[in-house]
């Protein structure tokens, strides 16, 4: 049953861009896609080993500028690039890892957050990297995959966002099943009783951290290569950091689908809010998101995925 | 050869002294209980064989092996395990994938961590509980699962912190049994216990503590009758 549903609804993601062949509609499922992406790479770190990172924009903005500055000053492929931010967003998060993971709790969301202001501010002053202008991608015609750029139709940006996600979700789910996400869960419950039974903590909580910068640094490239112009406003801010993590939050941390769900309903609001208000209710989305956050930790700290499972049990089987 | 050899342990946080100069010793499947007044310092001895704490002096050897200065982690591959005074279950975690944990000590394999896991909970007689969220479980059940995880990482030592502490009186016997059968079986324990009734039946060495020094180690029948440890400990009730 659940398997069906789940077929069903991977049917409907793989015809969508066959129905709605506009832009903004697939603009919208991509930008889904990516942040529910970003939201699952975050879970792993934060939802199951219990890690609270509040300077993931690192990772993707390490994401952003190694594919963007190899492809602009030395010509090399994005998808290499790719390969190579999630290469170097790993080494970082091993480097920023080892001290604060000395940290616990509230001390090292705040020092995660300082990190990322640091990460920023040195890339406003870097200016080989374009500092504060930023960088552009060099536009290439026609489209081609190994360019990865694709200026005719969102299309094959749609369904590279989809396998973004799609590759978080498997990663995760393989992680439930083996013993480094039972090591991740027991870290996230009780750090002494993890190590009592013979848990490396740190080993563990840098192995979370990497494959989490990892598939966060991808996101970065996607959407480097998606909008062709990357500045550290834009891939480096706090902002994104705190997004990606209440994106997780209203969905439900620690569970498989619950960073996707937080994405399908966050994304739609910021981006038809943008549309319909404009300019003058520029922040409204933001609004509405606080307002959601606060529901969420006041009524549901499990977020919409525990919602739904209550709901579930209350209904008599069968039903 | 002792199986934990402590010598000379000393322990200060700040002013005070939680263990001074402690030395006993215990061999292969031998029981030995740990007494004492609240703030003897039976946990931090504790904490300091299971690397929790590092000794400011002093030596823990295990096997001949010195371990003083290891890890938890790497102290529990050595096949050391413990319980904690306040219990610490992996709440939102079942009571299978609890023990689990402890289980994949010795295996990656899932299949075989569980199966390990299951045989340790039936062990304990938790086997009903498997699917239970560990938050959902009373006192001595919570009690039973600290015990199966830690049995789940197959232990030569077991160190039990507290086995009757907060159950309520008709659960103690059943708790005291399962130690028994655990040793019975050639698990060596040490094993803090405030219930004297208890420590009298189980151990076949008590170690006494007053003020972190070890103020008698001898076999029950001579605790007892220890003037130092009726003052320290016992009362004058006990005094034959």
């Amino acid at each position: 049953m659940k398997r069906a549903a789940l077929v069903v609804l991977l049917l409907a993601a793989l015809a969508f861009p066959a129905v709605f062949t506009l832009p903004f509609p697939r603009h919208v499922m991509i930008m889904i896609f990516l942040y529910g992406s970003l939201a699952v790479a975050w879970n792993i770190l934060a939802g199951y080993c219990g890690q609270i990172s509040l300077g993931h924009a690192v990772f993707f903005g390490i994401g952003a500028y190694t594919s963007t500055l190899l492809v602009a000053r030395a010509g090399v492929s994005p998808w290499l690039g790719m390969l190579a931010g999630a290469v170097l967003a790993v080494i970082v998060s091993q480097a920023v890892g080892f001290p604060v993971f000395r940290l616990r709790g509230h001390y090292f969301a705040i020092a995660t957050i300082a990190v990322g202001e640091i990460v920023q501010t040195l890339f406003i002053n870097w200016d080989w990297a374009g500092g504060a202008r930023g960088v552009f991608v060099p536009i290439r015609r026609p489209d081609s995959f190994v360019n990865f750029q694709f200026n005719e139709s969102k299309a094959v940006y749609y369904y590279i966002a989809l396998g973004l996600l799609l590759l978080g979700l498997a990663v995760t789910r393989r992680l439930e099943g083996s013993r480094p996400g039972y090591y991740f869960r027991a870290i996230r419950e009780d750090q002494e009783a993890a190590a009592s039974l013979g848990v490396h903590v740190a080993r563990e909580k840098l192995r979370a951290m990497a494959l989490s910068a990892a598939l966060t640094a991808l996101g970065g490239t996607f959407y480097a290569q998606y909008l062709l112009f990357i500045d550290p406003e834009a891939v480096f801010p706090l902002s994104l950091s705190i997004l990606i993590c209440l994106v997780s939050v209203l969905g439900g941390v620690g569970t498989l689908w619950g960073p996707v769900v937080g994405a399908a309903v966050l994304v739609p609001l910021s981006e038809y809010t943008r549309v319909w208000l404009g300019g003058t209710g520029k922040a409204l989305d933001l609004v509405i998101y606080g307002a959601l956050i606060v529901l969420v930790a006041v009524a549901q700290p499990s977020g919409l995925v525990g919602l739904a499972r209550r709901l579930g049990r209350r209904s008599p089987p069968g039903q | 050869m002792s199986l934990l050899t402590v010598s000379g342990l000393t322990k200060r946080f700040g002013g005070v002294i939680a263990n001074r100069d402690v030395s006993f010793a215990v061999a292969s499947g031998e029981l030995v209980g740990v007494i004492g007044p609240n703030g003897a310092g039976k946990s931090t001895l504790f904490d300091l064989v299971t690397g929790f704490q590092r000794a400011d002096a002093g030596r823990v050897t295990l096997d001949g092996a010195d371990v003083t200065r290891l890890r938890p982690d790497e102290i529990a591959r050595r096949g050391v395990a413990r319980t904690f005074q306040k219990l610490r279950p992996f709440s939102d975690m079942t009571v299978l994938e609890n023990v689990m944990v402890g289980a994949f000590l010795r295996t990656a394999d899932v299949a075989a961590a569980r199966e390990a896991a299951h045989h340790a909970l039936t062990s304990v007689g938790l086997a009903d509980r498997v699917d239970a969220h560990a938050r959902g479980l009373s006192t001595g059940q919570r009690k039973r699962l600290e015990l199966a995880r830690a049995l789940a990482t197959r232990p030569r030592l077991l160190l039990l912190d507290e086995v009757t502490g907060g159950v309520d009186q008709a659960t103690i016997p059943g708790l005291v049994r399962l130690v028994r059968e655990l040793h019975a079986g050639g698990l060596a324990l040490v094993v803090i216990e405030h219930n004297m009734r208890v420590i009298m039946e189980l151990a076949q060495r008590i170690v006494a503590l007053q003020l972190g020094e070890v103020i008698a180690d001898a076999p029950p029948s001579e605790i007892v009758r220890n003037p130092r440890v009726i003052d320290a400990y016992l009362g004058q009730a006990w005094r034959p």
